[in-house]
């Protein structure tokens, strides 16, 4: 007889869940370090009721919605441009490639001077974060489309504006969503960065409640809003960028 | 003609010669090139690889530019792509994001002064003439190589360009589909009086579908004998009459390139 295949990860689920709170129940370990799960539920079950998870959540993905917009709004013609004038990519291309292994938790001390304890410098540090993947993979998907394409959309006529935005845009399609994922996932790393390290006047978001954890000593807390933390990385993917990918492929006859 | 009045040729070429700076140095594609193209006349160039005809081809297209020498088209030098000469490619070059009607409409919806009715009354038309009025909600990958090449026909067709060029665009299907494809480009040839210039190497093709087969020989490529095809239409690629005058093709391109040997 065959199981159904999410039968074994939840049977070891509860079992390593369990097996910890019998642990921690029975005084193996010291209970403010390491809580039990069934603290962190209780804590993740009250900041939800009394709405600070919900707010801090929310001051955090608009902070990281803004600054991913603003990254890909740049990102995406800047690669373009990369790709299409030789000395840009000559010169902004490669201060990308290079800015793009910077960490971009680097880039925090700068926005602090430059910005202050404001909004603006955790967007800063988010679009300092997303931009150069996007302008990378912008530049490389619209250098790898298929020449034939190109020729083929030049005899039908299109030039210009309407060859970008009908041929090369979507012929690169793939390649730059890939770009923005990668985007994306730097993004959320530096926004987390940022919150966790500094404190922002204007918000509390997910790391300041996690550092605001710490300093409390509320373990619980912090293994409760980075079991958060993981739980949006792995929304934004299973509900956004996923499922276009997958679409994008099996369209073009790329995967079934 | 019925007048005394000359026509213009469809295609003129005059001394046309590309070259191309390589790593192997430089490269002579196409040398010294003069050919006239009549209107509605199908026309083949045929050869080995190397005798760039596929140069040509896209000399003509405007993918490319001459060295020297001249092409008009009627009257007017061809210096740019241009929907009056569609390319019909090796590979299909269907666009994989949009589906088989989509890419039929691509070139009509460049072409001005349609309504979008008589643009999609018109890729419905030349859907059916290649028979696949049914499948123009599909995608590209969802046709088979032969239902793709016949969708890249349409989609050729469909904005009435005033030659249409084909590079090699049967070499990558099996032998079955070819023969049906060959059965419908010359049905269409006939209905529409298409000039349509065809790029190969295979020299029963050319035969089979050419009024004119002109035969190039490699390094440098070179006009070296032109044939006057004469068999009705529609022709078969089995036919023995059509295999002999193959065979004589055939002769004269191995002379020709033993000469090119031994000199």
């Amino acid at each position: 007889m065959k199981l159904p295949r999410p039968v074994i990860p939840t049977l070891l689920a509860i079992a390593f869940l369990g097996g910890w709170e019998w642990y921690v129940r029975a005084g193996h370990v010291n209970e403010v370090l390491v809580p039990a799960p069934s603290q962190i539920f209780k804590w993740f079950y009250e900041s939800l009721t009394n709405g600070e998870l919900l707010s801090a959540t929310w001051v955090t993905m608009r902070r990281l919605m803004i600054g991913f917009a603003i990254g890909a709004a740049l990102g995406v013609p800047l690669g373009a441009l990369c790709a299409r004038v030789r000395w840009v990519r000559d010169t902004l291309g490669v201060l990308a490639l290079g800015l793009q292994t910077l960490p971009s938790v680097c880039w925090v001390p700068l926005a602090l001077l430059w910005f202050g304890q404001e909004e603006s410098a955790v967007l800063f540090v988010v679009v300092m974060g997303t931009v150069w993947a996007v302008v990378i993979a912008v530049q490389e998907s619209v250098l790898s489309v298929q020449p034939l394409y190109l020729r083929a959309g030049m005899t039908m006529g299109s030039q210009g504006w309407h060859l970008w935005s009908r041929v090369i845009f979507p012929a690169a399609l793939p390649g730059i969503v890939s770009g923005m994922k990668q985007g994306w996932a730097f993004a959320w790393r530096s926004l987390m960065a940022a919150e966790i390290f500094v404190v922002i006047l204007t918000g509390f978001g997910l790391g300041s409640l996690l550092h605001a954890g710490r300093e409390l000593l509320r373990m619980d807390q912090v293994m409760g809003v980075m079991a958060v933390v993981v739980g949006v990385g792995l929304l934004a993917d299973i509900i956004f960028f996923a499922p276009l990918e997958r679409w994008l492929r099996r369209s073009r006859g790329l995967e079934r | 003609m019925s007048n005394d009045k000359v026509m213009t040729p469809a295609l003129t070429l005059r001394n046309v010669t590309k070259r191309f700076e390589g790593a192997a140095g430089r490269v002579t594609a196409v040398e010294d090139i003069s050919l006239d193209v009549r209107e509605g006349e199908f026309l083949v160039l045929v050869g080995p690889s190397g005798c760039g005809k596929s140069t040509l081809l896209n000399l003509l297209a405007g993918l490319e530019h001459t060295n020297e020498g001249k092409i008009l088209l009627g009257e007017e030098p061809v210096r740019l792509p241009g929907r009056d000469r569609l390319v019909m490619f090796q590979q299909d070059a269907l666009f994989p994001w949009l589906n088989v009607l989509e890419n039929v409409l691509f070139g009509l919806r460049l072409k001005p002064g349609l309504t979008e009715e008589e643009r999609l009354e018109s890729a419905r038309y030349y859907l059916s003439l290649v028979g696949l009025a049914d499948k123009e909600k599909a995608r590209p990958h969802e046709l088979s190589g032969g239902m793709r090449q016949r969708v890249a026909l349409a989609r050729s067709l469909a904005p009435n360009p005033r030659v249409l060029l084909m590079d090699e665009p049967f070499s990558a299907l099996d032998a079955l589909t070819r023969d049906q494809l060959y059965g419908d480009i010359q049905e269409i040839f006939t209905k529409r009086k298409k000039t349509i210039i065809l790029v190969t190497h295979n020299i029963r093709e050319a035969v089979c579908l050419g009024d004119r087969v002109v035969l190039l020989s490699p390094h440098p490529g070179r006009i070296r004998e032109v044939f006057e095809i004469n068999l009705p239409r529609p022709r078969r690629i089995n036919d023995p009459e059509l295999a002999s005058l193959a065979a004589k093709v055939t002769t004269a391109l191995s002379s020709h390139l033993n000469e090119g040997v031994n000199s």
